[in-house]
């Protein structure tokens, strides 16, 4: 009979490795996006794991310095492509912080409305994803259709799907329609049995359960050194919400909890964002409720000098001609001076470092990306674990290349 | 029991006293300017004192100021107490001609990647960093691509050809 020990061991001196180098990315079905990761496995055992990063970078911060200020919000679009409302709101507010601009109540909440549902889009796809990964394909058929709802929203409000562009500096291009309130309505009533039946398939499965609990845990610690931020650093147990801790958009006027976990593991990240569906669920209803006692009217601030004057008046009226050219020339004042200012991403912190000399574009924009933060941690996250392992490991981390790269 | 601002300030004065200049508050966020070689001092005290508490690393990234000599290049750090919720910037300037900067990778994890990441495109140099390659750019490049040196194409130029492009017509 054949001895396996020697059979499977290396002889004394081989210039052999015990390990096997697998590349498992950038074009693997599994990583959902270009994601390269280098892969020492011994067996099915992960030995250590080098990632590789930079795919489509497409240097959004050296053409922002090129660009006004209103043309920079399509190239935020393609940061977190899954949320992309969030990313222009975050960049609209950075600038409106610089400008001093107080946007009306009316504004805020639409804008609140769109967030949570780009959130819940974003979350959506994160957890029925993590099924997928796992080999249930079911409960991604159900919520997706909600997130083609969610997209016919956006259609309505601005008129695109994925890369929206919505709002512009001071408030929204248009107001909301009859129709796109209709379509919210019809979200409110109908996703909530939805998302609720997608818990229900996956939340107390056993196979599910199996394949999540344990894998890609990390400690409240180690997730703070590593800049955990959004959903996957309060799976660790650290209550950290941007949306809580500085108010944007006034978040304070709203009442909504934050939910935690405990091991940090993709288990608990999957449970933190169904838990936060709900929450957003709640704020959109809040939101709708207090629209009701605002005047309907109302979709942007009062500032000539930044928000585009309506074509009716551009034609008739000298200042509105005035203000038309130099905003659409990208002349319209900017102060100098340097803000730092922070949303709650739909996968982290989401901040937008600006630095202006009062030039038609800025000095300097940095992009804070969660996702290119916390992904350093993969390699840890994985190592000594299975191969299947780090596949859901890595979707339930909720990377998104576009963001990673920038 | 709450931080403020003018307390940072006062405390970091203290302790450093002549190393740390240029205290503003653009925004309500604290800024300062640390003197080059104490980058690290700074965090690390700012990270262990048990009142200032920032030992969160929000993020790294550096601004290029061509005009200003021999301190072209300053490498800005956020940091954030999350227990008091309060952020913090802090700036250091170094020449471009020798961009030395110590790394704060042994303090946060984090600050690998960035760290990576601000090497790749402004050229800063790291002193200790583990593992200070390009991150998000091919290895193969030679020039630091965020550096204002590298103007993006002017679209006033004259000298291009549109045919070129299919839409007819020359300058």
């Amino acid at each position: 009979m054949l001895d396996q020990k020697q059979h499977i061991k290396l002889p004394e001196g081989s210039l052999e490795k015990d390990t096997t180098t697998l590349n498992l990315g950038p074009t693997h079905p599994a990583t959902h996006g270009v994601f390269q990761n280098i892969l020492e496995i011994d067996g099915e055992r992960i030995v250590s794991a080098v990632s590789t990063v930079g795919y489509i970078h497409r240097a959004f911060e050296k053409i922002a310095e090129r660009r006004p200020y209103y043309q920079i919000t399509p190239l935020t679009d393609r940061l977190n492509y899954c949320s992309a409302p969030i990313n222009n709101m975050g960049w609209l507010l950075t600038v409106e912080k610089l400008l001093g601009i107080e946007t009306p109540k009316r504004v805020d909440y639409l804008r609140v409305i769109i967030m949570e549902l780009a959130r819940i889009a974003d979350h959506l796809i994160c957890s029925s994803v993590m099924g997928v990964d796992t080999g249930a394909l079911t409960g991604f058929v159900y919520v997706m259709t909600y997130r083609e709802l969610i997209y016919e929203i956006y259609e309505e409000i601005c008129g695109s799907r994925l890369t929206t562009n919505i709002g512009r500096i001071g408030g929204f291009e248009r107001n909301f329609t009859p129709a796109a309130f209709a379509k919210i309505e019809r979200f409110l009533a109908e996703y909530p049995a939805v998302l609720k039946e997608f818990e229900t398939l996956l939340t107390r499965n056993r196979i599910f359960m199996e394949r999540t609990q344990g894998v890609g845990g990390i400690s409240a610690e180690r997730a703070l050194s590593y800049g955990f931020t959004g959903p996957n650093l309060r799976a660790a147990g650290v209550d950290y919400d941007v949306r809580v801790a500085n108010p944007y958009c006034s978040y304070q006027d709203f009442d909504f909890s934050i939910p935690v976990g405990t091991t940090g593991d993709s288990y608990d990240r999957f449970q933190v964002r169904n838990a936060e569906m709900w929450e957003s669920i709640s704020i959109i209803r809040q939101a709708m409720d207090k629209l009701k006692s605002l005047p309907d009217d109302v979709y942007h601030a009062d500032i000539p000098a930044y928000y585009l004057p309506a074509k009716q008046d551009v034609y008739t009226k000298m200042e509105a001609l005035i203000y038309h050219f130099k905003i659409v020339m990208g002349e319209a004042d900017i102060l100098p001076g340097e803000v730092y200012n922070a949303v709650e991403g739909a996968n982290g912190e989401l901040g937008f470092y600006l630095i202006s000399d009062g030039g038609r574009s800025p000095y300097r924009l940095h992009f804070r990306r969660p996702c290119f933060i916390y992904y350093q941690a993969y390699a840890e996250l994985v190592k000594g674990g299975m191969l299947s392992d780090a596949i859901v490991c890595m979707s339930s981390l909720n990377l998104i290349a576009g963001e990673l790269d920038a | 029991m709450s931080l403020t601002n003018e307390r940072i300030q006062q405390r970091l004065t203290e302790k450093f006293g002549d190393v740390l200049t240029g205290f503003e508050e653009p925004f309500g966020l604290l800024t300062l300017t640390a003197q080059k070689d104490y980058n690290l001092k700074v965090m690390q005290f700012l990270f262990d004192d048990e009142e200032l508490r920032f030992r969160f690393l929000t993020d790294i990234t550096a601004v290029h100021y061509p005009d200003r000599k021999n301190e072209e290049l300053a490498v800005v750090y956020h940091l954030h107490n999350l227990q008091d919720n309060i952020r913090l910037r802090l700036k250091v300037f170094t020449p471009v001609a020798k961009p030395d900067v110590f790394t704060a990778t042994k303090l946060y994890e984090s600050a690998n990647w960035m760290e990576r990441e601000t090497y790749d495109f402004f050229g800063i140099n790291f002193v200790g960093h583990p593992n200070l390659i390009r991150v998000l750019n091919v290895d193969e490049m030679t020039y630091f691509p965020m550096r204002k040196e590298f103007p993006l194409e002017d679209s006033m130029r004259i000298d291009k050809d549109d045919e070129m492009f299919g839409r007819g017509g020359t300058f």
